[in-house]
């Protein structure tokens, strides 16, 4: 019997952030939080499950011809010395059509640490398409440090497609990123990432994409703002197997003393693989600056918005 | 009213681009600066707007002295400006840049109205990033509409045709037609025949000086003499 807890204040908050919690999901959900259960809800077509194999975190099985559902699987971390693991494994039947919402949000108000690690893995059969989104924020006064780590796995059949966007939106002490995913057949990957850092923050992402199958398609697109002295790293690596088209980009806003690497891989291991990738790393041009003070922002308002528009 | 007294602008080298320039830009009409490429015509509108600063000289808005007002301060006492190079923005739309120059959020039919002044169909373009992917041209039309969204009482249009089909031409006139009938106070840069036409006002500037002034109806005829007939402008023929 699963042992349900409430929804603390700080998880409703956090929820509210990374999921759009009111009170309430519509549809299938789990809500995670410090390591528990807060709530679980199977549909007709959507049923989650706890691992069979006793790891913490779930089984998400989508019915295939399932179409325009939901299925929310927040987790958050509400205090500190808490160090979360879960391992959510999504199975997505054929022709299936579904929106995933996984954020998360880690808490500190004292000196322990707060961190999730989320290892998720995505079986996509053919034909199905998924919407993934997915925020992440910290929060909280304490020193502790707030961790975050995702690591996911994606796996495509043929003319299957996943759309992934997920952010950032910052006090986030340090995160690990890794996106791994193997293409079949005419399948689609399109990844929006948005990412903030600030103060002693750092950020590292990973993207590592097997194009396998004739007209696979890939689209990474990573933007960042890195401020104070936080340090972000893109490394991403698309390996184009077949006739199939890959694109990655990488665009970062520099501001006080961060620093920002990036370092972009494409092996093209097929005459007929076009792979591409853009990658520019800089300061606020001066002339954005300067076009939104001759409608009437301060030089800092200004900064703010064309922040707030790059990370939208 | 803007009124320059003496206004001088040098480049770091020493060059100067505006000399001893004094000039009065008459309020509620349409003036068109004109005159030969190195001219200092874009300096003059920069000037205004309080993009550059002069190294010496006055200058007034409604006789009030604005000199040492920033950019900002310029925006908020009414002064637009419409860049000859529009910026692009990653992760900016249209609406976003309208509704950033409006000051507040605008509903659908305000948007229709300022992109459909510019040729463009809201439809298409409000969500449409203001980015590279916008071609010269359409970036040029919702630069005029960011000024248009501003509804300042001074409107500083640097070379407003650059980029515009001519297809799209009248509707461009017709936008400062109606800005005139509203009594604004419009300064355009401009080389465009069909855009002087339509001026009250003409300054033609040359060698950071003013070669003439008046309105159009005196000024216009010197002006397609003097400068269309031979290689060099008349203003720096006349110094030789």
């Amino acid at each position: 019997m699963m042992n349900i807890q409430e929804v603390n204040p700080v998880a409703q908050s956090l929820l509210h952030t990374v999921a759009g919690y009111e009170g309430a999901f519509e549809g299938a959900y789990n809500i995670r939080q410090d390591s528990g259960c807060a709530g679980r809800r199977s549909t007709e077509n959507i049923r989650i499950q706890s691992k069979p194999d006793g790891k913490p975190g779930l089984e998400i099985h989508v019915a295939p011809g399932t179409r325009g559902e939901k299925v929310f699987i927040p987790a958050v971390v509400t205090h500190g010395d808490v160090s979360d693991v879960a391992y959510n494994d999504f199975y997505i039947g054929a022709g299936a059509k579904v929106t995933i919402v996984a954020g998360c949000g880690v808490h500190t108000a004292d000196n322990g640490e707060s961190r999730h690690d989320g290892i998720h893995r995505f079986y996509l059969a053919s034909g199905s398409e998924v919407i993934y989104e997915e925020k992440h924020i910290g929060t909280g006064e304490g020193a502790g440090l707030r961790r975050i780590n995702p690591v996911t796995e994606c796996f495509l059949e043929e003319d299957a497609s996943l759309t992934m966007e997920t952010s950032q939106l910052g006090g986030v002490s340090y995160t690990d990123r890794k996106t791994t995913a193997n293409l079949k057949a005419r399948a689609k990957l399109i990844v929006r990432e948005r990412l903030l850092t600030q103060g002693d923050e750092e950020a590292k992402t990973y993207f590592d994409v097997v194009l396998e199958g004739e007209d696979a398609g890939c689209d990474l697109v990573s933007r960042s703002v890195a401020k104070g002295k936080s340090r972000q790293s893109f490394v991403s690596r698309i390996v184009g197997e077949a006739r199939c088209h890959g694109h990655s980009a990488c665009d970062a806003i520099l501001a006080d003393d961060a620093v920002v690497t990036a370092a972009p891989q494409l092996d093209a291991l097929n005459p007929d693989a076009a792979l591409i990738h853009e990658a520019a790393i800089g300061k606020i041009a001066g002339e954005q600056i300067l076009k939104l003070r001759t409608l009437g922002l301060t030089e800092e308002e200004a900064e703010a918005r064309i922040v707030a528009g790059f990370l939208k | 009213m803007i009124r320059l007294e003496h206004v001088s602008w040098t480049l770091p080298d020493g060059g100067d681009i505006i000399k001893d320039l004094s000039l009065t830009i008459p309020k509620g009409k349409l003036t068109v600066v004109t005159g030969p490429n190195g001219g200092g015509k874009t300096t003059l509108a920069k000037l205004i707007a309080g993009l550059v600063k002069p190294s010496a000289g006055r200058i007034y808005l409604d006789g009030q002295d604005i000199t040492d007002l920033d950019v900002t301060q310029r925006a908020r006492l009414g002064i637009s400006f419409g860049f000859q190079t529009p910026v692009r923005f990653k992760g900016f739309t249209v609406q976003d840049l309208l509704e950033t120059a409006a000051g507040s959020p605008l509903d659908f039919d305000t948007l229709c109205d300022l992109t459909g002044k510019v040729g463009l169909c809201t439809m298409d373009y409000v969500d449409r990033a203001v980015d590279a992917s916008l071609s010269g041209g359409e970036i040029k039309r919702v630069e005029i509409a960011s000024v248009l969204a501003r509804g300042t009482k001074v409107s500083i249009f640097d070379e407003p045709e650059a980029g515009i089909d001519m297809w799209s031409f009248k509707g461009l006139v017709d936008v400062f037609n109606e800005l005139k009938r509203e009594k604004r106070t419009l300064v355009i840069i401009s080389h465009q025949q069909r855009l002087i036409d339509v001026a009250d006002e003409i300054i033609v500037l040359s060698s950071g000086q003013v070669r003439d002034q008046g309105p159009k109806d005196e000024v216009l005829p010197g002006l397609l003499a003097g400068e269309i007939a031979g290689y060099c402008p008349v203003g720096r023929r006349e110094r030789l």
